[in-house]
């Protein structure tokens, strides 16, 4: 049965950067601001994130054709939270110190919009295959956008990378500044509007291309 | 029945059952996991919260539950020794949780061993506002204190109630290491810790723990 609506390959690269969450939908800025501090931290959100989009699009694709229209954000957050839990008991019994630096920032992945507008977007329409591959380009495309946050707080911030000294402090002074609030708004203010100018210019150079065709 | 709201709603009905049924599988798989971190984490903690306490052998020693209350009100405390490292017994570290702002606060208060002063607080588990509420968490330093630093230094007696204030005690006042100075922005997840402690050590509970440490001291200390 043919469906409606880009095929799971077009989901899947949107995904990852036509339609990345961070730099083109920006969804997703509380986990983005407040967990870039360093690339650890960064890539367990990104993780619990995969597992619960993941999972949410999974069932809401299998019981798209049995949603009611008015019960379906009732339906989609129920299904999120359950996920969640479960990604935040796992990070309390394995990665217990991740859990205690995340804190708080797992439960409300809850009321991440990416999840719930993939959810609404894509898998309440469309097949099982569409909504996984659609999941698996959204949360690349934020696991990126994170790490290219996080890559940039940390290293300038401490000097380091997943921990590891990259810069000795006698090369770099550490910019602590950059592990603070204003390091994360300034961050992704500046890769926000390099992102901008990087497609604009390929929109600009696509133009004439599209003019002579 | 289509349109009744059982009709409607059954979908969210039945997914609630089966969600309700698999956070309860998960949480009987992964609460024994919980618990060993926790323990392993409040015996780390141990000698920055009891000065002089050394984490090996205060892990050695059995934790006790302590029973306060009666009937409904009854509260167990897991109540853990903190020995020195000759095995003498310096303090105690009694876990203790109460509401807060957004969830459930766990805490560790450090007690000497007559349980008459807070010798330091530890957070154990909180998910209070980021940048507000999750500063309970922050020590500090001299310059810079943070609101663990109220307990860890000025020593508040463990037989009168913990008071939060908005302003600093004045140096020298009566009862003034009893004033806690509440985070500023975070008032209610201030007045929950305190109000978790003045629960906690509660008269009861300090009369257990005594008679407790007299029993210990009539066996002698541990020299395992």
């Amino acid at each position: 049965m043919a469906e409606d609506g880009p095929t799971p390959l077009e989901r899947f690269l949107r995904g990852i950067l036509p339609e990345n969450p961070v730099y083109r939908q920006l969804l997703g800025m509380c986990p983005t601001l407040a967990v870039t501090n360093g690339m650890r931290e960064a890539m367990t959100m990104a993780g619990a994130v995969t597992f619960v989009l993941l999972c949410a699009n999974i069932l809401i694709s299998l019981i798209r054709h049995l949603l009611k229209p008015h019960l379906r954000i009732l339906v989609f957050t129920l299904t999120i939270a359950a996920f969640v839990t479960i990604a935040d008991r796992f990070l309390a019994a394995f990665l217990p110190e991740m859990s205690q630096k995340l804190g708080p920032y797992v439960p409300l992945i809850i009321v991440n919009c990416i999840i719930i507008c993939r959810c609404e977007v894509c898998a309440s329409k469309q097949s099982l295959p569409t909504a996984v591959a659609d999941a698996v380009g959204q949360s690349i495309g934020f696991a990126l956008a994170l790490a290219s946050i996080a890559t940039v707080r940390e290293v300038l911030g401490s000097g380091s990378w997943f921990g590891l000294e990259l810069l000795p402090e006698s090369i770099w002074p550490r910019w602590g500044i950059m592990l603070l609030p204003p390091g994360a708004f300034l961050t992704l203010g500046l890769l926000l509007g390099g992102a901008n100018r990087l497609s604009s210019w390929r929109s600009a150079k696509r133009a004439p291309q599209t003019s002579q065709g | 029945m289509k349109n009744s709201y059982i009709g409607q709603a059954w979908l969210v009905l039945a997914l609630s059952v089966s969600f309700g049924a698999a956070l309860a599988g998960v949480e009987t798989w992964l609460r024994p996991t919980i618990e060993a971190n926790k323990l392993a984490a409040t015996i780390r903690w141990i000698p920055r919260i009891v000065p002089g306490a050394d984490a090996r052998r205060s892990a050695r020693a059995a934790p006790i539950v302590v029973t306060v209350g009666t009937g409904r009100n009854e509260t167990p405390y897991d109540v853990f020794r903190a020995l020195d490292y000759q095995g003498g017994q310096i303090g105690w570290v009694v876990r203790a949780s109460g509401k807060g702002f957004a969830d459930k606060i766990e805490v560790l208060i450090g007690l000497d061993a007559r349980a008459e002063t807070i010798t330091g607080l530890s957070i154990l588990d909180q998910k209070e506002t980021p940048g507000l509420g999750n500063k309970i968490e922050k020590m500090g330093d001299k310059k810079h204190k943070g609101f663990l630093w109220q307990f860890r230094y000025h020593h508040p007696r463990a037989g009168r109630p913990l008071v939060v204030t908005t302003a600093s005690p004045r140096k020298g006042e009566a009862g003034g290491a009893n004033k806690i100075r509440a985070v500023a922005g975070a008032t209610i997840s201030s007045k929950s810790v305190c109000s978790i402690i003045n629960e906690a050590l509660s008269r009861p509970l300090r009369e257990k723990l005594i008679a407790a440490l007299a029993t210990t001291t009539r066996k002698g200390p541990r020299r395992d």
